[in-house]
């Protein structure tokens, strides 16, 4: 027996010991196994340019897509806002899904309800499920506002939220004037990008528009503030922080817009927060007046930007300001549209981040990069790379469309070392897989979900996207501005030389290269 | 301090109603009016809880339980490794539930194995629209293509299946016929269906009944020699390994265990089954169907088992044993005499850390009762628990078997009332899953989940146990928890008094 009260072996070990390995090969009689010789042979062809024209040749399944629903990016976006509790009119096992997603991301808790339709909405529709709902979420959780999305079920049965919300209104479910925005979410368009662009819209249409009919529209008065939009983003932490410490620092008037870096980073001193931050409905409705609205992801934001220009602002996007020329144009941009000076304390920022990039851009030229992700993700790592000396070859974006694999292409054609590099929207990390084995480059950038990959081929995963599970507090650091920069640039150079290491850490075979200084 | 330790029943009984009457006061009244049946404060004797249970959630309250889909998918079918199981509809179902169980298995994963793959019919708006079908034939074709070594197909029907009426059933039909009768399930899980996930439990035995056992030929020759001695391991999905650190116990009595259900479980386990002698059954709540089915149509009694803490293994490891011969038995007391030294070890290690420590649960199916035992042989005591998804059936086991005089009593608890109770009786553990986790440790109150062991485990078995009792004692005695309120803030603390 290997296991003992002095030295407890848990699972990692305690399996590995001969009573369970010789347990497991005689349980290998019940599952009737395939003959090993022949997993190899299919293992092995796997791995093939036949394989991989086959996989490539799918057109109706999807194997580990890198991609989640619609109402998890609505979630995601309704708790930027002070005191909002998302309510997701559906069945309510997708709720516990969105939770326990965001949970096992952030570490923090994640606070959602939904209007739990069964069997019998099915049928006559979620009326009363909405109603009730409205009821119970106002009474019990206090929210100042609550944000509704829909789920699949609710939206193949067709109810619609503006009617339901109404007359859930009429029935007393909540105060007239309580602010309960709403947007239609279906699972089976787009993704959580698309979901949080529907929400965050949603709620400007709400205040700017005249909240569903109660309220007159608000007039727009021009001031000189400038909002900002955070998009669907894994490290909302410490990029939101980031940003706001530019802006601060430049001295600019700003608004951001869904501002969920505090509630999904809240503090263990015996309270629970279940709001905690947020934009203030004050300033989401007067948010309307500012100058301009910059959103960092466009993906996230299309619909959303079109809404704000329609109402006389002008609006600038970015894809995931990760590096130098990005932050450059991001700080130059909020320079342009706020007529404030760029203060000397960003230059020296700027300059660390290029000094960092001159001291060790040699351990990254001319290494070959595959990269997957939101859309939007790709595309600023890509950027990055490409600044570093480095050679993006693979960037598959599940939920990428065409006019992304347009604007990818066309930033890797600016770029010699882009020249090798294609572009995937709508594949899955089943192609991806594929990619690396008949086309294998030195490093792998995505999610946890990368790890198959890495295990598979045995390429190297360096942890940059959402869902991060298997690594902790990634997400408190932020990727985007010349700080961000450096994380990431950090990252990437840890893997190479980890790596290398590991490579030539064979005592009496490898003792060169095995070096400490680099 | 306990609480419990330091008052009378009679007390622990007012303040727990009084609790009970306070969380209710902030419902609207119809709400209220249902909530209340389904709290209460235990009393020996009775032969249940006194709770209601398995009836549909409150909408707009955050209710803690999941769907069909997630009791079809996410717990009975898919540990079910050599298959491929197929999240039939829009993409977010099958992205949330993949890899988030931790079902242990041997296998050549993307291979021969498929546990830890996302295999999903990404609906888009035309498949809602013009039906799904015709998708599923080409995703079928397009499995048996890229991974022909699957020895199997399910397909886990996500809500718009049932909604737009797609026929999986034909086409499940068509293609078996097609691959020379290949094994392809349709699970009609669809989220919306029932009050929780247990009724995808009771579809996905359904569904095992109907397209496995339903297709096994009456006179069938087992692919192995039978004896007299063969077991089935039923509800146990092997999070962290569980099952094999149940597993070794019953082998090593003298059993031999020739299909686990479903943690690292295969096609042919699930076909030899009804050739076992007894099924062994752990969670009650997701296998008592296809237990009871086994019972009446091949004749094979189920017994329930309780590998949690050393009190309930050797208890259970007897009851086992009693179906069989002296042999067995002598096995049986074989097993729990070579452990015993290992469990007083555990627990002369962590009963003096742990002795007198209060714990609220708040997990699925069988935990809420099944792990009481083994935070009792620790001097732990269990002052509050309740069921996401148990039924009457589960409170009568609790009532019975487990809970003491007085506990609190919280079925289908929502994150309000859990939270109040929480904070009102201070225990000094919560045991629930990850939706719970962060809210009690920012409360301060020290936390184990007791749906993934918190990536730990294995916790059955003599084995696990070790882990278990490990894992409680770092939880509740981690200095963190002394930590959680600032110096400056505390005017007590001893820091501040020292300085003065």
């Amino acid at each position: 027996m290997a296991q003992s009260a002095e030295h407890v072996l848990d699972h990692v070990e305690l399996f590995r010991g001969p009573e369970y390995q010789q347990m497991l090969a005689k349980k290998k009689i019940f599952e009737n196994p395939r003959h090993p010789a022949e997993v190899e042979r299919i293992k092995e062809w796997t791995k093939t340019a036949e394989y991989r024209e086959k996989n490539f040749a799918r057109e109706a399944l999807a194997v580990n897509p890198a991609k989640a629903c619609q109402p998890l990016g609505a979630v995601f976006a309704s708790v930027g806002f002070e005191r909002t509790l998302p309510f997701v009119h559906g069945s309510q096992g997708c709720v516990a899904y969105y939770r326990s997603h965001l949970s096992r991301h952030f570490k923090e808790p994640s606070s959602c309800v939904s209007s739990s339709m069964t069997e019998d909405a099915a049928v006559f529709g979620g009326l009363n499920n909405m109603i009730d709902g409205l009821a119970n979420s106002y009474n019990m959780y206090k929210p100042k506002m609550i944000a509704v999305s829909t789920t699949c079920m609710a939206e193949v049965i067709g109810d619609d939220l503006n009617a339901f919300i109404k007359t859930s209104k009429e029935k007393g479910s909540v105060p007239a004037d309580f602010d309960v925005p709403f947007a239609h979410t279906p699972a089976f368009v787009g993704s959580h990008v698309t979901g949080y662009d529907n929400a965050l819209k949603g709620i400007l249409e709400h205040f700017w528009d005249g909240k569903a009919g109660t309220a007159p529209k608000l007039e727009r008065k021009p001031n000189g503030a400038i909002n900002i939009i955070g998009g669907f983003d894994g490290y909302t932490v410490g990029n939101l922080r980031e940003i706001k410490r530019v802006l601060e620092l430049m001295g600019i008037q700003h608004t951001v817009l869904a501002d969920n870096s505090e509630v999904f980073d809240t503090p263990t001193d015996g309270e629970f927060r279940m709001y905690d931050g947020g934009t203030t409905l004050e300033d989401a409705a007067n948010a309307i007046h500012a100058k301009a609205t910059i959103s960092m992801q466009q993906w996230c934001t299309e619909k959303t930007l079109t809404f704000v220009a329609e109402h006389g602002q002008d609006v600038v996007s970015f894809n995931y300001p990760v590096g130098l020329s990005a932050t450059d144009d991001l700080i130059v941009a909020l320079s342009r549209l706020s007529g404030k000076e760029i203060p000397e304390q960003l230059a020296l920022e700027r300059g660390r981040l290029v000094d960092a990039i001159a001291d060790s851009s040699a351990h990254v030229h001319g290494k070959k990069f595959a990269i997957y992700g939101d859309p939007d993700l790709c595309y600023g790592l890509a950027a990055f790379l490409l600044e570093l000396g480095a050679e993006p070859t693979h960037v598959l974006s599940t939920n990428g469309n065409k006019a992304w694999q347009e604007k990818m292409q066309a930033l890797l054609a600016s770029s010699p070392f882009g020249q090798g590099c294609q572009v995937y929207p709508g594949r899955d990390l089943w192609h991806m897989r594929s990619l690396l084995f008949t086309e294998p480059v030195d490093l792998l950038i995505g999610n946890t979900y990368g790890k198959y990959l890495e295990r598979d081929t045995g390429t190297p995963l360096i942890r940059i996207g959402f869902p991060i599970f298997d690594r902790h507090h990634h997400h408190r650091s932020p990727l985007w501005g010349y700080q961000g920069g450096l994380n990431v640039l950090v990252k990437i150079l840890d893997k190479i030389f980890d790596e290398i290491d590991k490579n030539t850490n064979v005592l009496g075979k490898t003792d060169y290269s095995f070096d400490i200084i680099r | 301090m306990s609480l419990a330790t330091t008052q009378s029943i009679a007390e622990i009984r007012t303040r727990n109603k009084e609790l009970i009457e306070e969380v209710l006061r902030v419902y609207p009244e119809k709400t209220a009016k249902r909530r209340a049946k389904h709290l209460n404060v235990h009393q020996a004797g009775k032969s249940d809880c006194g709770v209601k249970s398995n009836i549909k959630s409150i909408p707009g309250v955050m209710t803690i339980r999941g769907c069909a889909y997630a009791g079809s998918k996410g717990v009975v079918w898919g540990p079910i490794k050599d298959m491929v199981h197929i999240s039939h509809g829009p993409v977010g179902c099958g992205q949330y539930s993949w890899g988030s169980r931790r079902n242990y298995y041997v296998g050549t994963t993307g291979i021969d194995s498929f546990v830890t793959l996302q295999f999903t019919s990404d609906f888009q708006e035309k498949d809602i629209v013009f039906g799904g079908d015709k998708k599923l034939v080409k995703i079928l074709d397009e499995i048996q293509e890229l991974f022909p070594l699957n020895n199997g197909v399910t397909i886990q029907s996500e809500c718009p299946i049932g909604l737009i009426g797609d026929d999986i059933e034909a086409v499940s039909r068509a293609k078996s016929k097609e691959y020379g009768g290949k094994t392809i399930v349709p699970v009609r899980c669809e989220g919306f269906r029932g009050v929780s996930q247990s009724l995808g439990h009771h579809i996905a035995n359904d569904a095992v009944r109907d397209w496995i056992f339903g297709h096994l030929e009456d006179d069938a020759k087992p692919k192995f020699e039978p004896t007299p001695y063969d077991v089935a391991i039923i509800g146990d999905y092997n999070i962290g390994g569980d099952a094999w650190s149940s597993r070794i116990l019953l082998e090593e009595m003298g059993l031999r265990v020739i299909a686990q259900w479903s943690g690292d479980g295969s096609l042919a386990e699930l076909e030899a089954t009804p050739k076992a002698k007894l099924n062994i059954l752990h969670c009650y709540r997701s296998m008592n169907y296809i237990s009871r089915h086994m019972e009446e149509k091949f004749g094979i009694p189920w017994c329930e088992y309780n590998f949690f803490g050393p009190s309930k293994i050797a208890e259970s490891l007897r009851k086992i044993a009693g179906y069989f011969d002296d042999k067995i038995k002598e096995g049986a007391e074989r097993v729990i005499e070579k452990y015993q030294p290992l469990a007083s070890a555990v627990i002369a290690k962590y009963r003096p850390r742990l002795e007198g420590k209060t714990v609220m649960l708040y997990v699925g199916g069988l935990r809420p009762r099944h792990v009481i035992g083994a935070y009792e042989d620790l001097g732990m005591e269990v002052i509050g628990t309740g069921y996401e998804f148990g039924h009457n059936d589960d409170y009568q086991r609790t009532a019975q078997h487990y809970v003491k005089d007085s506990t609190l009593i919280y079925d289908d608890v929502n994150g309000y009332e859990f939270e109040r109770f929480v904070e009102k009786l201070q225990p000094d553990l919560v045991g629930s899953g990850i939706k719970e986790k962060y809210v009690f440790q920012k409360m301060g109150v020290p936390f184990r989940q007791m749906h993934s062991w918190d990536y730990s485990g294995p916790y059955h078995g003599y084995d696990g146990f070790a882990i278990f009792a490990r894992d409680m004692d770092m939880a509740v005695n981690s200095p963190v928890w002394k930590k959680t309120k600032a110096p400056w803030k505390e005017a007590s603390s001893a820091k501040l008094q020292a300085a003065e």
